[in-house]
């Protein structure tokens, strides 16, 4: 209908924004493809400089590399472990905190919100943070990267914001009829609780597997860092570690140039895979985060 | 007359009342009580102990026992070489993020709200949040391998139309584009979400009425759509502005070298230089102080400016 009626100059309009977007979705991508395409290109295509956006030929030897690695495999499962650990802790004191900070006639509700909020805009800093994490005897330990960072004020409040839909009433009834705090937690407040748990654990998880900043300040041990500290070694301090034992000269570079792009690529993929399902939670997560906001 | 005692004895009631609510709501105490623990720990624990920014801080002696200096570290802050130089990159750098990186996801969401729901609207969105979900380093090394004087596929591109290699990330003219172009990269998508909410809630009927008296797409955009994201762009805006000192380091820190801290050093980075490389503890709490003291003042600042155009604001 409206079609037929749609003015020349508004069609012209619409589809220099399909290319526009398009455009602006290759360039998100882009990045990417490339260096998937020269994990696996074969190493002639790698060498020549000829791999631009799809894969050239065939060599599996950047991935070999990786997974012949005992290095990846320790920070690997390093990173899975604060991944698991992290989360678990993260978004249990999350909902020890937002709930009650949600129930409207809580005696406590409003100093500590008011506690939890400052630290949002206000903190001793990077120095003193660090000082306080030795003191306690965490540097260097698994805990010194999963307590200082056990919970976030941000999340409480997203998740504050959602307990808040729960209807005061409700809690009451339940009460009423005899149940206890625990059993109104757990049989009423959890249940219902299901899109709110997803949302804060993918927040959570995304940040501890991404997380490189203090798992480098903290953690001296290579036994306990994770793979993003691997990766900040041999993709921004550029370190050799491709113990490509018989190679030499050109093909052994071609060779830690792909084992860097392959490192790139399965540190990436949990992520690249999980993403498309999840991403309408993240989606959802921010959108509790702005109501307030 | 039996005014005043009336509020005497209301306010001791409301003590008493005070303990027995504390005591009935003990569950919810109990519940919280770790990320009391938590806070106390690793926020106001720290907040206690930069008060080493006025001291001369010997961890052998601890927070209390170092000796008191006042001012000092201040003042050799101010008075120091990279003072104006810190100040201006901090400055330039979120400014030019500012300028370039808030109107972009703006013009991204108007675009993808010209389209009905539907699998290219769904597949461009998905496509433009992804990179916000690539860890720093990767992000980072992928800028690396691409700026590589020696084969990156930038290098490669400038060679093909006959220029000369060049070493993007040694040469301090380049790195606050490097910056602000690769943060827009990652998060232009990420940062369109709120707008594309706010657009999709704009009321059908005021298209309708628009068309009615004769609007086309464009004029609807300029007098439907953008009036009714308005005081979105406000806000965020505002608070943008009142961030504008607080440059994140992790991501320069990957980035930046000696040879291009002329541009690229700014208070955050420099802080983690003093503090956690060159164990300056003192002087380096005192810059991390200074940051954070004005920080909080432009967000406060901001976010009373936002009340009062909007009536809205973060708290």
């Amino acid at each position: 209908m409206s079609k037929i009626q749609m003015p020349v100059e508004e069609r012209i309009g619409k589809v220099i924004m399909v290319i526009v977007l398009c455009l602006a979705s290759l360039a998100a991508l882009y990045p990417f493809l490339y260096v998937f395409s020269m994990a696996i290109s074969s190493p002639e295509h790698v060498l020549r400089r000829d791999v631009y956006l799809y894969p050239r030929g065939i060599g599996l030897e950047g991935y070999r590399l990786v997974f012949s690695n005992a290095n990846i495999w320790r920070s690997y499962a390093n990173t899975i472990y604060y991944t698991l650990v992290g989360t678990a802790i993260n978004v249990t004191l999350t909902v020890l905190a937002a709930y009650p900070l949600s129930r409207p006639r809580f005696v406590l509700r409003r100093p500590l919100s008011l506690m939890i909020t400052f630290t949002m805009f206000f903190g001793g800093g990077m120095i003193p943070f660090f000082i306080v994490i030795s003191r306690l005897g965490l540097y260097n330990t698994r805990w010194g990267v999963l307590l200082p960072f056990a919970v976030s004020a941000w999340n409480i409040i997203i998740a504050r914001t959602f307990y808040e839909s729960i209807p005061e009433a409700l809690i009451e009834s339940a009460t009423i009829d005899g149940a206890g705090n625990m059993v109104t937690l757990v049989k009423i407040v959890l249940p219902l609780s299901g899109s709110i748990l997803s949302v804060l654990a993918l927040f959570y998880a995304v940040g501890h597997w991404n997380s490189y900043f203090w798992p480098l300040v903290l953690l001296n041990n290579p036994e306990l860092q994770p793979l993003q500290i691997y990766l900040y070694k041999i993709l921004v301090q550029l370190k050799q570690d491709t113990m490509a034992g018989a190679q030499i000269g050109i093909s052994r570079t071609v060779a830690a140039e792909q084992f860097k792009y392959s490192s790139i690529i399965v540190s990436i993929l949990p992520i690249i895979v999980v993403y498309p399902f999840l991403q309408k939670y993240f989606v959802k997560g921010v959108m509790i985060g702005a109501v307030k906001g | 007359m039996n005014c005043g005692s009336e509020i005497w004895n209301g306010r001791k009631e409301g003590r008493q009342n005070f303990w027995r609510r504390l005591y009935k709501d003990r569950f919810f105490v109990a519940m919280i009580l770790p990320v009391v623990v938590y806070y106390l720990l690793f926020s106001y624990y720290p907040m206690y102990g930069v008060l080493i920014a006025f001291k001369n801080y010997m961890p052998s002696k601890g927070i209390m026992g170092s000796e008191w200096v006042g001012l000092e570290y201040f003042r050799q802050f101010f008075g120091g070489i990279y003072f104006w130089r810190l100040l201006r990159n901090t400055l330039l750098i979120s400014v030019y993020s500012l300028l370039w990186g808030f109107p972009i996801p703006i013009i991204f969401a108007l675009m993808l709200n010209e389209f009905r729901d539907g699998a290219f609207k769904r597949v461009v969105q998905t496509f433009s949040y992804l990179p916000h979900f690539i860890s720093i380093v990767v992000t980072c090394g992928m800028i690396i391998n691409f700026l590589s004087p020696t084969g990156g596929i930038i290098n490669l591109l400038v060679r093909a139309f006959g220029g000369k290699s060049i070493n993007f990330l040694g040469k301090p003219q380049y790195f606050r584009t490097i910056y602000v172009a690769s943060n827009i990269w990652q998060e232009f998508g990420w940062n369109s979400i709120i707008f594309i909410a706010a657009l999709s809630g704009v009321d059908p009927q005021l298209y309708e009425a628009a068309r009615i008296d004769g609007a086309g797409r464009f004029k609807q955009m300029l007098y439907v759509t953008i009036p009714s994201i308005m005081n979105t762009m406000i806000i965020l805006l505002i608070l943008n502005i009142g961030n504008i000192m607080s440059v994140g380091f992790e991501k320069i820190i990957l980035l930046y070298n000696s040879a291009t801290y002329e541009t690229a050093d700014v208070i955050s980075t420099y802080v983690y230089r003093m503090g956690l490389q060159s164990l300056q503890y003192s002087y380096s709490s005192a810059v991390g102080l200074f940051n954070s003291v004005i920080n909080v003042v432009l967000l406060v600042t901001s976010n009373a400016v936002a009340k009062r155009i909007t009536g809205m604001g973060i708290w």
